[in-house]
């Protein structure tokens, strides 16, 4: 293998390393510095050896654990330089069980018999006392492994304003004592929601863009997903774990419909079934109706079981748009909210034609939390254009119009609009 | 372990219109707190209502202005406190949600070690 050849596999086995074994290594090195920010230089450090050493050693077997066995080691190093027993700088809590002083050097060798801490991880950086949105930023950052310069692109934020947001968040773990453990069983289930819902709306933010040229923001749908499969293998036996993978992989196996050759948005009736992912929907299928059996079932669950009446329908047509009024119904008890709502009163207009439909929607006028939501003005619109108002229909979608920033919505709109005046 | 300072809140008029009954079992319920987390409290007051709290801020010259009330005029206002120690964060919090407060609710605050 040539110099050149050698450098581009080994930076390709180190970016892969880096993708699968970020949130295990950081979380392993955590345990040694209980203080984040150490822990990550030293994971980076570890990282950048990782170029170094490997096109001379070769690729170690388990390049978890060499990284690990690297970034705690230097962890170890910087401790003693540091002096370990310095009490004024603000430390990670932690269960009584392992003491700071209890970290020897024999410990750290023996890196592939390191417990998995990236949950502790998850549920540290998705902590209820830690602000939403910060919960998101600091997962992509230390269970991703995205640069704080990354995680401000994903969230169209400057740079700074990330930094920090993330080192504001950082210190309250410290400051307030937010512990590095999974919770106590009787906190378990609100504690995952939480987890939950960070990663649900790291997914539903890159599934459709707030704002840009681009529908999809594939970085973070990928991002998510890997989040999802990561909760899924930790907590196997969680029905809403499950239930938000299956809702991921059953609403993403639509994406390569979503939008024609022209970047133009499709809506789910006008798209060509066939180039739907398969495989992803077998998988969401099993995964949700698995999940389905926790009596009575959670939130994600019920949204991965009505993708799936959509994922398996023949056509739009042909869709079970009774099964999805009545799921969208159980769902608006376990989960009352107003987009919810909006969902339901569009399936009964296709369940019961679209007179019954926007009577539903028109019930809605005066939720306030709907007054700015595009797709409130975008689905009356639709039904008063199926029920022939004409006029009506031009001023919904002119409204939604003003509601949207996302170019491809403002292309789709534009163009019913336009169809409007034949 | 760390201490915390936890900052009740409520609404000081609910408090005034509470008749003597009401306002004895809440205070019964604040003695039953108190007993059950006498192992983790390290303190705890309540407060007079702000009606009888007077600011005191320096001035430019040097001086200090002297006024009547509370430095922040809200609803929910701190009627009392309890500082207690926790392991952590969570077992601050599930002290936090059994402290008494039926006309507000409470802040949680880390105390800040000084070195």
């Amino acid at each position: 293998m040539s110099q050149q050849a050698l450098r581009a596999s080994v930076e390709a086995a180190v970016g892969d390393a880096h993708r699968r074994e970020w949130a295990f290594v950081l979380a392993a090195t955590l345990r040694v510095t209980r203080d984040i920010d150490l822990a990550e230089e030293c994971v980076q450090d570890a990282f950048a050896k990782a170029l170094v050493t490997w096109p001379e050693g070769g690729l170690p077997a388990s390049p978890g654990a060499w990284l690990t066995t690297v970034a705690r080691r230097r962890a170890l190093d910087l401790l003693r330089r540091r002096d370990i027993h310095d009490r004024s700088l603000p430390l990670l809590a932690r269960s009584g069980t392992d003491d700071a002083g209890q970290v020897e050097e024999a410990a750290v060798e023996a890196a592939t018999e390191v417990p998995d801490d990236r949950l502790r991880l998850i549920f540290t950086c998705c902590h209820p006392a830690i602000a939403p949105g910060s919960r998101v930023a600091l997962t992509l950052r230390l269970i991703c492994g995205l640069t704080t310069a990354e995680v401000a692109r994903a969230f169209l934020v400057p740079e700074a304003t990330m930094a920090a947001r993330i080192t504001r968040a950082k210190k309250k773990i410290a400051a307030a004592h937010i512990p590095y453990q999974v919770p106590a069983l009787d906190e378990l289930p609100a504690r995952v929601e939480a987890v939950l819902d960070v990663v649900h709306l790291l997914f539903t933010t890159g599934h459709t863009a707030p704002a840009g040229t681009e529908l999809v923001r594939l970085d973070l749908v990928e991002r998510s997903i890997e989040l999802a499969r990561m909760l899924a293998s930790l907590l196997p036996d969680d029905a809403d774990v499950a239930g938000l993978l299956a809702l991921i992989l059953l609403t993403d196996a639509r994406r390569s419909a979503r939008v024609d050759s022209e970047g133009r948005l499709v809506l789910l009736a006008e798209q060509d079934r066939s180039s739907w992912d398969r495989r992803a929907i077998m998988k969401g299928v099993g995964l949700a109706s698995r999940a389905l059996h926790q009596r009575p079932p959670g939130r994600y669950p019920l949204m991965a079981a009505i993708a799936a009446v959509h994922a398996e329908a023949p056509s739009f047509e042909a869709t079970d748009w009774a099964e999805i009024v009545g799921l969208y119904g159980q769902l608006a008890q376990v989960w009352p909210s107003p987009v919810v709502a909006l969902n339901r009163a569009v399936a009964v207009g296709f369940a019961q034609g679209p007179a019954a439909g926007l009577a539903a929607l028109d019930a809605l006028a005066s939720e306030p939390a709907l007054a700015g939501y595009p797709y409130l003005a975008s689905s009356r619109a639709d039904f008063l254009r199926l029920l022939g108002r004409t006029s009506d229909a031009r001023l919904a979608y002119e409204e939604a119009l003003m509601l949207t920033e996302n170019a491809v919505e403002r292309h789709f709109l534009t163009q019913r609009l336009q169809q409007l005046d034949r | 372990m760390a201490e915390y300072l936890v900052l009740i809140y409520e609404d000081e008029s609910r408090w005034e219109s509470t008749d003597p009954d009401t306002a004895g079992q809440i205070m019964a319920s604040h003695r039953a707190f108190s007993q059950e987390h006498a192992a983790s409290i390290r303190g705890g007051n309540a407060l007079q209502p702000t009606a009888t709290a007077t600011a005191v801020r320096r001035d430019t010259s040097g001086g200090h202005t002297i006024t009547d009330g509370a430095f922040a005029e809200t609803k929910e206002a701190l009627g009392g406190y309890y500082l207690i120690e926790a392991a952590d964060l969570d077992e601050a919090l599930r002290i936090a949600k059994e402290v008494p407060a039926p006309f507000g609710g409470v802040e949680v605050r880390p105390i800040r070690v000084l070195d």
